[in-house]
């Protein structure tokens, strides 16, 4: 029987030769990784179980982007407990200030991720990884504590779905719009404890960027994990970026799926999930006249050059409309200083946007940009949950950098054309 | 074990960011936290809950972030178990991990908030409103992790061992 590419990832790690939905098997991990609001509980948790050492320092991963630069003295506590535990502990992929950047953006770029690797962390969006054609996904501090002493995670097998993506881009339509479609289409829990596998000329055709934001919302699915088929992109990839060895999984002929949607992209428009839930999809175009308090560009999502890129496009020459605040948050160090030679900051600065030190800040609403009562903004993040970004009255709008940009220059929910 | 007590209704789809906002987050004490538990749409349930009470939900209960924070502020009001259509993947793995049961059973339309139900939480039957409704068994593994006393008393005996 065929196996598809997550199952044979779990099974490699397993010592297994076949595993099957619903198994539940003790797999090696490559990677364990905490940020600085998941990792206090996780040291608490190493602590109880009379833990001595963690099973390897150089696979054990702390990024401190959640409430970085600190918020607040309680979160400058966290972040020296967990500095105190890396240095006493040898941990070496520590991050924390002008090293740091947002978790699922730097630790790909770092090289820390590769195809065929099984990831674990303690964030929700960890699926990211799965666009390098990797096993990742999110877990609690206690999971993880796990996993960093024993180098061993228990895992639930997931069934498959697979989406089969076909057609022709439409021009500033991206893997954003893509996700947000999908959600759309099966809901915040149509791939409950799934596995989403990402096929075909249009995913092909994709950007790795794009493929990070797509895998990273697999979640907003209920999804265990998303994961796409390694490509030249994919290859080109690592090999810029990591100097460990990779391994390719390819789905069997004879996979198992639990269900396969077909999608043409070029009729994938410029979605928007309007509150209070990421599948909340409609077409920019749709939306009437909605008035904007707040832009944000950035997080796990889309921070990286693509979206920067789109963002600068769009805003060069044009300015930020009156009582609109517009946030740049380029996700790494690295992604920061490429926009900065590139001359985006230039346009961005002219245009009277905001740029922001890489941080998750806004995003889970911890801090550098708040929405007060009744304020709405248009964010390319991933959850518009109540309360989201702020006040518990306030509201978010999903969408992807162009309309993002588009809507900081309008003041109003906008198609990329529009502003341009 | 036998558990009776009120009951608290919250409808589908209840994320993480509902059960503890994240302005919290940097706080770990499960009594700091359960003070704001469901802050955005109930912000009195803190008050009004007393030890013993079950969550009533409807689908994907515990959605969104990784956050443990979540069943330690549900578990700092003195809740132990929830019931559900379903759950939300990683925040099942997490309650289970902070000692909260739950169990997945359809009986968000069958009850009233405010309702005293009966549950026998090992073997899953739920006694409300006259009826008996048998909820989804728990799966054997996790049985065999909550009689070892959780993921890190397991972990506990495996370095002592």
């Amino acid at each position: 029987m065929g196996m598809t590419i997550t199952e044979k990832i779990l099974a490699a790690h397993a010592d297994k030769e076949f595993v099957e939905p619903g198994e539940i098997v003790d797999c090696r991990i490559d990677l364990a990784m905490a940020n600085d609001i998941t990792a206090p509980l996780s040291l608490e948790e190493f602590e109880k179980a009379g833990a001595k050492k963690v099973f390897d320092t150089g696979k054990v991963v702390f990024v401190l982007d959640h409430f970085t630069p600190n918020k607040d003295i309680l979160s400058a506590e966290n972040c020296k407990k967990i500095r105190e535990f890396s240095i006493k502990h040898g941990i070496v992929n520590f991050f924390e200030g002008g090293q740091c950047g947002i978790e699922h953006a730097l630790l790909p770029e770092k090289g820390l991720v590769v195809a065929g690797d099984v990831v674990i962390g303690a964030d929700s969006h960890t699926c990211t990884y799965g666009a390098l054609g990797a096993f990742s996904t999110g877990m609690g501090s206690t999971d993880i504590t796990y996993g960093m002493v024993t180098g061993r995670i228990w895992f639930k097998v997931p069934e498959s779905i697979k989406f089969h993506c076909y057609g022709e881009w439409g021009k500033w339509v991206t893997g954003k719009e893509l996700i947000l479609h999908i959600l759309g289409m099966i809901g915040v829990d149509g791939a409950l404890y799934g596995a989403m596998e990402y096929t075909g000329d249009a995913i092909n055709a994709l950007s790795m960027d794009s493929r990070f934001s797509i895998a990273n919302m697999a979640i907003e699915a209920g999804a265990k994990n998303g994961i796409f088929h390694v490509d030249e992109k994919t290859t080109a990839f690592m090999k810029e970026h990591a100097a460990r060895p990779y391994t390719v999984y390819e789905s069997d002929a004879g996979a198992k799926y639990k269900q396969v949607y077909e999608i043409d992209v070029s009729k994938v428009g410029f979605t928007v999930a309007c509150p209070s839930l990421p599948s909340n999809a409609k077409d920019a175009g749709e939306l009437g006249n909605i008035d904007i308090d707040q832009v944000v560009i950035g997080s796990c999502t889309n921070g990286r050059m693509e979206d920067l890129e789109m963002a600068a496009t769009i805003l060069k020459g044009k300015k930020v409309a009156k009582h609109v605040r517009c946030i740049i948050i380029p996700a790494t160090p690295a992604i920061y200083g490429e926009a900065m030679r590139r001359g985006y900051f230039q346009i961005f600065l002219d245009a009277g946007c905001i740029i922001s030190p890489p941080t998750c800040g806004p995003c889970l609403g911890g801090h550098m940009g708040i929405l007060a009562k009744g304020e709405k903004a248009v964010a390319t993040t991933n959850r518009n949950f109540i309360g989201r970004m702020g006040h518990p009255e306030s509201e978010v709008y999903l969408a992807g950098p162009a309309v993002a940009a588009a809507t900081a220059i309008r003041g109003k929910i906008s198609r990329p054309e529009e502003a341009i | 074990m036998i558990l009776k007590g009120r009951i608290w209704k919250f409808g589908d789809n209840i994320d993480t960011d509902i059960i503890i906002p994240a302005k919290y987050l940097a706080h770990t004490d499960p009594k700091v936290l359960s003070q704001h538990c469901m802050e955005p749409l109930a912000p009195d349930f803190p008050k009004k809950v007393k030890p013993g009470d079950i969550i009533v939900s409807g689908t994907n209960f515990g959605c969104g972030s990784s956050r443990e924070h979540a069943p330690l502020a549900i578990g700092g009001l003195g809740i132990g178990l929830i019931i559900a259509k379903t759950f939300a993947r990683i925040f099942y793995r997490n309650a289970f991990n902070k000692g909260i049961a739950l169990l997945e059973a359809d009986i968000y339309d069958l009850v009233d908030d405010g309702d005293e139900i009966e549950v026998d939480i090992s073997k899953g039957i739920i006694h409300c409103r006259g009826k008996e409704i048998h909820a989804k068994p728990i799966p054997p593994f996790m049985v065999e992790l909550i009689n070892e006393g959780g993921l890190i008393n397991h972990l506990k005996k495996k370095l002592e061992g």
